[in-house]
């Protein structure tokens, strides 16, 4: 459908992967810690490899909770945009098909937050 | 020989009322009406007999004027005589002018823009008598703008957050929530804003907004908003009685126009209910004394007002907005998630968040006896402990936002209050976002409306915000680093607080 408008109504859309300068936008969320209260977004470059999130990026963002820590990532699973998903900590990000506002979730087995509120 | 003057006869009030409203407009012939008034037709609303509008309060120019110069001389006198006293000091609690921070910031600037395109419907309609209404509102909404920077700038000479509202509404992160909600409303056409900001906002909706923060300033010592609050109020009954006349006008010229009147009711009551999710913080957590809780309030003034209302409505083939069960269920969550989103990224703010005390706690446990303590209490306790531990929690990343609403994405399922609610889109290749059904349903029939949404997150990361660290995006908001933002213990206004109350003490005993 388009808009109820007076004229011709087309714009680009403000957030193409071309206006971030060489990085994708993706983002990641870790399930049943709320206390992080949304999802986060970072700018990545495609051919970083999808181990520097796991090793760089994602200590420094939920680190302080003490779950963190806790993390088995052997029994971690994964979605990406929906499906089920396996990432290889090798390949680049760009090479698994994480793409531009590609939604990551991940659910930590045995972990439910403080006090198993899920916070 | 002069003729005898006619003795000159009083007019009846209906005479005038005629005279200064319908005796306003002619039927142009140099140019046809549609040209002259291009915008009343695009929507596909069908108006076939202006003449049918009635007037609902009677107000004519001249005695508009009269009242509304009666009401500013009783405003003014009470903010001088507020500003002699010091009335700042008879707050329960600094912490209290957080909320004051966030209505100057956000609503403020809404209702400048209201003011703005009130004036452009007054010249826009057709018809006379909703354009006078227009009219009328337009100046309203600016005296209402005025009198709240009039009354508030008291505040900006002792405390933080309120010295640049107007070019922080442009920019911070938060602020294009309002924002974005009003600037989708004035590039619509004159009757989907008349929906969205007479019926569903200010008759629907604004109770929501007005009622709980006047009771807030009376339970919190802040003469000064209560004073501006009054005075707008005859002007708010006014803008309701407004907004429910449209809707019926609208209703009755044509049966076709009710199916696009549901949908804007529909996509307005979502956009409305989403900006007071803001209203829901600070209800729960941001008035040191408590009024009502966002879940009675949601009760009071929506599910019991609101129902009324639509059942009312009916007789039309008017249904209740779409979502407003899901915003049922959320109402023992909403506020709990909002004051997370805003104590994650309280660095980021141009107000304080703080840690919840322990009598704090227990009143939101009886408030919310099914959801706080076994999913809120536990969050707020690991935060007071890393607090007291020098750790104070701040959310290193930027959030993921909402496309439509542009709120950080931490709402939850509508039967999940565990699990965060994500709802995505594809539209010409690109994925777009969304907090909830209700927010794609604005999207998915407008999509080429909102793939402009300035979402501030992306900004930020496209380079259009001042610098890619954390303090080159506040220097931006022109924010004062290190005052206005950052937890509310230890902030120069705390300090200054303590030290005031220091001195009230003392000189008591």
């Amino acid at each position: 459908m388009s808009v109820t408008a007076i004229g011709d109504y087309r714009f680009a859309p403000r957030d193409a992967q071309a206006n971030f300068h060489g990085n994708i936008v993706v983002y990641l969320h870790w399930e049943g810690h709320n206390s992080f209260c949304a999802a986060l977004a970072f700018p990545l470059p495609p051919d970083m490899p999808f181990g520097a999130i796991l090793s760089d990026l994602l200590p420094t963002c939920y680190g302080s909770h003490p779950d963190w820590a806790k993390i088995d990532w052997n029994a971690a699973t994964w979605t990406l945009d929906g499906a089920p998903f396996t990432p290889d900590p090798a390949r680049a990000i760009g090479a698994q098909g994480i793409g531009h506002k590609s939604l990551l979730r991940f659910w930590t087995p045995g972990l439910d937050g403080v006090g198993g509120s899920r916070s | 020989m002069n003729a005898p003057t006619p003795p000159r006869r009083k007019l009846s009030l209906k005479q005038r009322h005629a005279l200064l409203t319908r005796g306003l407009g002619w039927d142009t012939t140099y140019q046809p009406m549609d040209k002259v008034f291009p915008y009343d037709r695009f929507e596909g609303i069908r108006i076939h007999d202006w003449d049918a509008w009635e007037d609902p309060f009677r107000l004519t120019m001249d005695s508009y004027w009269k009242i509304q110069a009666e009401k500013e001389r009783k405003l003014y006198a009470v903010i001088d005589s507020f500003a002699q006293n010091n009335g700042q000091f008879g707050l329960t609690d600094a912490r209290y002018l957080n909320a004051v921070k966030l209505f100057l910031q956000g609503v403020t600037p809404l209702e400048y823009m209201a003011h703005r395109h009130f004036a452009h419907v007054a010249r826009h309609l057709r018809g006379v008598g909703p354009r006078v209404a227009a009219q009328m509102q337009s100046i309203d909404e600016l005296r209402h703008a005025q009198t709240q920077i009039h009354t508030i700038s008291h505040y900006n000479k002792y405390f933080d957050g309120f010295h640049d509202w107007r070019h922080m509404y442009d920019r911070v992160w938060y602020l294009s929530v309002p924002k974005s909600f009003f600037e989708d409303a004035v590039t619509a056409g004159p009757f989907e804003f008349l929906i969205a900001v007479s019926f569903a906002f200010e008759y629907v909706l604004t109770n929501l907004l007005f009622v709980p923060f006047m009771s807030g300033a009376a339970y919190n010592g802040d003469l000064a908003t209560v004073t501006f609050g009054f005075s707008a109020q005859s002007d708010e009954s006014r803008h309701m009685t407004f907004g429910l006349e449209v809707m019926k006008f609208l209703l009755e010229q044509d049966e076709a126009n009710v199916p696009i009147i549901q949908r804007w009711i529909d996509k307005w009551f979502w956009r409305g209910y989403r900006l007071l999710s803001l209203v829901s913080m600070m209800m729960d957590y941001m008035l040191p004394k408590k009024v009502m809780s966002w879940a009675e309030a949601w009760e009071m003034y929506y599910e019991e007002s609101g129902g009324a209302l639509f059942a009312d409505l009916a007789r039309y083939g008017i249904r209740p907005p779409k979502h407003a069960g899901v915003a049922t269920k959320e109402k023992t969550r909403l506020s709990h998630e909002v004051w997370c989103i805003f104590y994650n990224y309280t660095h980021a703010a141009a107000f304080h968040t703080w840690d919840v005390d322990t009598e704090h706690k227990d009143w939101l446990a009886q408030k919310y006896p099914d959801t706080f303590d076994r999913l809120y209490r536990p969050r707020l306790d690991l935060w007071a402990e890393q607090a007291a531990s020098g750790q104070r929690f701040y959310n290193n990343a930027l959030p993921q936002l909402c496309t439509t609403c542009q709120i950080p994405m931490g709402f939850t399922e509508p039967d999940d209050p565990t699990t965060i609610c994500f709802r995505n889109t594809e539209f010409a290749g690109e994925r777009y976002h969304f907090c909830s059904d209700g927010c794609k349903d604005v999207f998915d029939p407008e999509p080429q409306k909102y793939v402009q949404s300035w979402l501030p997150v992306h900004q930020i990361f496209q380079g259009h915000c001042g610098g890619a660290g954390m303090e080159d995006v506040l220097r931006w908001y022109n924010l004062n680093v290190g005052v206005d933002n950052m937890d509310y213990a230890g902030s120069p206004e705390h300090r200054q607080w303590v030290d005031w109350m220091r001195g009230r003490r003392i000189a008591a005993e």
